[in-house]
């Protein structure tokens, strides 16, 4: 899986911005990292690939956010209708953060720490220009 | 290693009133006053003649107050230009750092006496604009595109500390409730004001509006009422601390000074500076904070005292669930035990460890920069036995703690305090 692009953070955005989960990972040591690391500080090499990740995860801890973040005001959140502000562990190892989309919302309680989640790719027009942004749903 | 090269004293400690005080008071406004209330509380005095530098903690007065460069804006108004002065940033812990940097210096034989200065003025932008600032001391680049807030990062923990421990919302309420009964009693505090007393003036307020009065039985009644809105599941409003402006003021001194200003001086013994991820998701814990662990382990091998010998404690409460976490990972409680403790009322005024005499950062406010000098400064008086009204505690405090953490868990100063 390994290409030429840089081990930079906007690579990575590059991929997320072409529906991609990419993860970085030491030829050293193996260590898996998401997002992306050039440096690995587990074995003190500089030595890494791209790897694509599954996509597939669960779901570590999470929150619905009522009072919400200017971008996410921009994308049409509110008291009314709040969104869920998620961190999720990778198959591979991992953790990332990334909206968590596919519930109920207004109902947090009856969403559950340790449910499977898989990858989804959030495309959100703002301004005339079409934002990508990394979401998990339910598998 | 790990050790100071010599003892370093607090001599005197004060602080402006807690408020909303944008536009009457701006930081130089602020700092004046808290520079003055800290000589007033000096017992022989101290003049800028006696003074080698200051320190300033300050989390973004560049977004707040369109204002960088603060330490000779605020030093010159107090008599010390052209001594050295320079601005610390490590978000909500930004003058737990300076206070810190200035033990060490003081230690290192450089500086005798430093003036630590903590300011922040919030309320120059309007809510959602403080919001996005305080987001700036998450991870822009990761957190925030997900739509991560301040309150929301301690939801998250909050969630994951649910899961694992059993916590309910119920036990975070009891933080919020003893802390706003003390910061009743604190005369500088933002919300001099119990939950009860809130709960009552607004029934009062709705019975003079001719509005169905609402049955709440109890304080927790009314925090799980509409009153008490949801900000990020499961946190709401009276879970989050205050957005406020405020300056705190300390007076550091070496051991060949320090009796020149008073003769009870409080010793810094011990001082430790932890950092973790910036990011929840790159962290090994998402229900525990290393950076707390590793500077109180710091602070308690520089002391030599250990958890149980701390008699009471300033934490960093941004939110009630952070309270939770400090009490854990200071080891005063094992992990999971903390909540248990709050229900058995120790973590009050009249409890065997009382925490956040002040109010905390609930009640008292949390003018983010200032607060790890602010925390200081109720240590001062504690250990003194000057803390207003009646939140004095009643046993002689020879040792106590403050834990002034920032962002989201990435920096944690812990210093400990012996008479």
């Amino acid at each position: 899986m390994s290409n030429e692009k840089d081990f930079t953070i906007e690579s990575y955005l590059e991929y997320i911005r072409n529906k991609k989960l990419m993860g970085t990972k030491c030829k050293n040591c193996g260590e898996m990292y998401i997002p992306v690391r050039k440096l690995c500080t587990k074995c003190n090499n500089a030595n890494m690939e791209w790897v694509e990740m599954s996509g597939e995860g669960e779901l570590a801890a999470f929150t619905s956010i009522t009072v919400g973040t200017p971008y996410f005001v921009e994308k049409g959140y509110d008291r009314k209708n709040p969104y869920c502000f998620s961190v999720i562990k990778l198959k591979e190892g991992p953790m990332v953060s990334a909206q968590l989309v596919g519930v109920d919302e207004s109902k947090p309680e009856e969403i559950k720490i340790g449910m499977p989640l898989k990858v989804t790719f959030l495309e959100t027009e703002i301004r005339g220009e079409t934002k990508v942004d990394l979401g998990f749903e339910p598998a | 290693m790990g050790k100071l090269a010599k003892k370093v004293a607090m001599v005197g400690a004060g602080m402006c009133k807690f408020g909303r005080n944008f536009p009457e008071k701006r930081n130089p406004d602020m700092w004046v006053d808290a520079w003055l209330d800290a000589i007033d509380k000096t017992d022989n005095g101290i003049e800028p003649k006696d003074i080698d530098a200051c320190y300033v903690g300050n989390y973004s007065s560049d977004l707040f107050n369109h204002q960088g460069h603060l330490g000779p804006q605020l030093t010159n108004l107090v008599g010390l230009t052209p001594k050295p002065t320079a601005r610390f940033e490590g978000a909500c812990a930004s003058s737990g750092i300076a206070l810190r940097q200035a033990v060490l210096a003081i230690a290192s034989g450089v500086h005798d006496v430093i003036a630590v200065a903590g300011v922040e003025c919030m309320t120059e932008l309007p809510t959602t604009g403080v919001t996005d600032v305080l987001a700036t001391a998450s991870d822009t680049l990761f957190e925030y595109p997900a739509g991560a807030t301040f309150p929301g990062l301690y939801a998250t923990i909050a969630s994951a500390h649910f899961e694992k421990y059993g916590t309910s919302h119920e036990d975070l309420m009891r933080v919020g409730i003893k802390n706003h009964a003390n910061g009743a009693e604190n005369p500088y505090a933002q919300m001099q004001e119990s939950i009860t007393d809130m709960m009552n003036s607004k029934r009062k307020k709705y019975e003079e509006q001719g509005r169905d009065v609402p049955d709440w039985n109890d304080e927790f009644d009314f925090l799980k009422s509409s009153s008490n809105p949801i900000i990020a599941y499961p946190l709401r409003l009276f879970d989050c601390s205050l957005i406020t402006d405020g300056a705190a003021c300390l007076f550091l001194a070496s051991e060949e000074v320090a009796r020149n200003f008073t003769d009870t001086p409080i010793w810094i013994s011990g001082s430790g500076h932890g950092s973790a991820a910036l990011s929840l998701h790159d962290r090994d814990s998402l229900t525990s904070f290393i950076a707390t662990k590793e500077a109180s382990r710091q602070a308690y091998e520089m002391s030599g005292l250990g958890p149980k010998d701390i008699q009471i404690a300033e934490v960093h409460d941004c939110f009630t669930i952070a309270e939770i976490l400090a009490m854990e990972d200071l080891g005063f409680y094992e992990k999971g035990k903390a909540v248990e403790a709050v229900k058995n009322g120790e973590s009050k005024l009249d409890g065997s460890l009382p925490i956040n005499t002040s109010g905390g950062l609930k009640s008292k406010g949390h003018p983010v920069g200032a607060t790890g000098a602010a925390q200081a400064v109720e240590i001062f008086k504690q250990m003194r036995g000057i803390a207003e009204r009646n939140r004095q505690v009643k046993f002689d405090v020879e040792r106590a703690l403050t834990h002034n953490l920032g962002g989201s868990g990435g920096t944690c100063v812990v210093t400990i305090y012996e008479k």
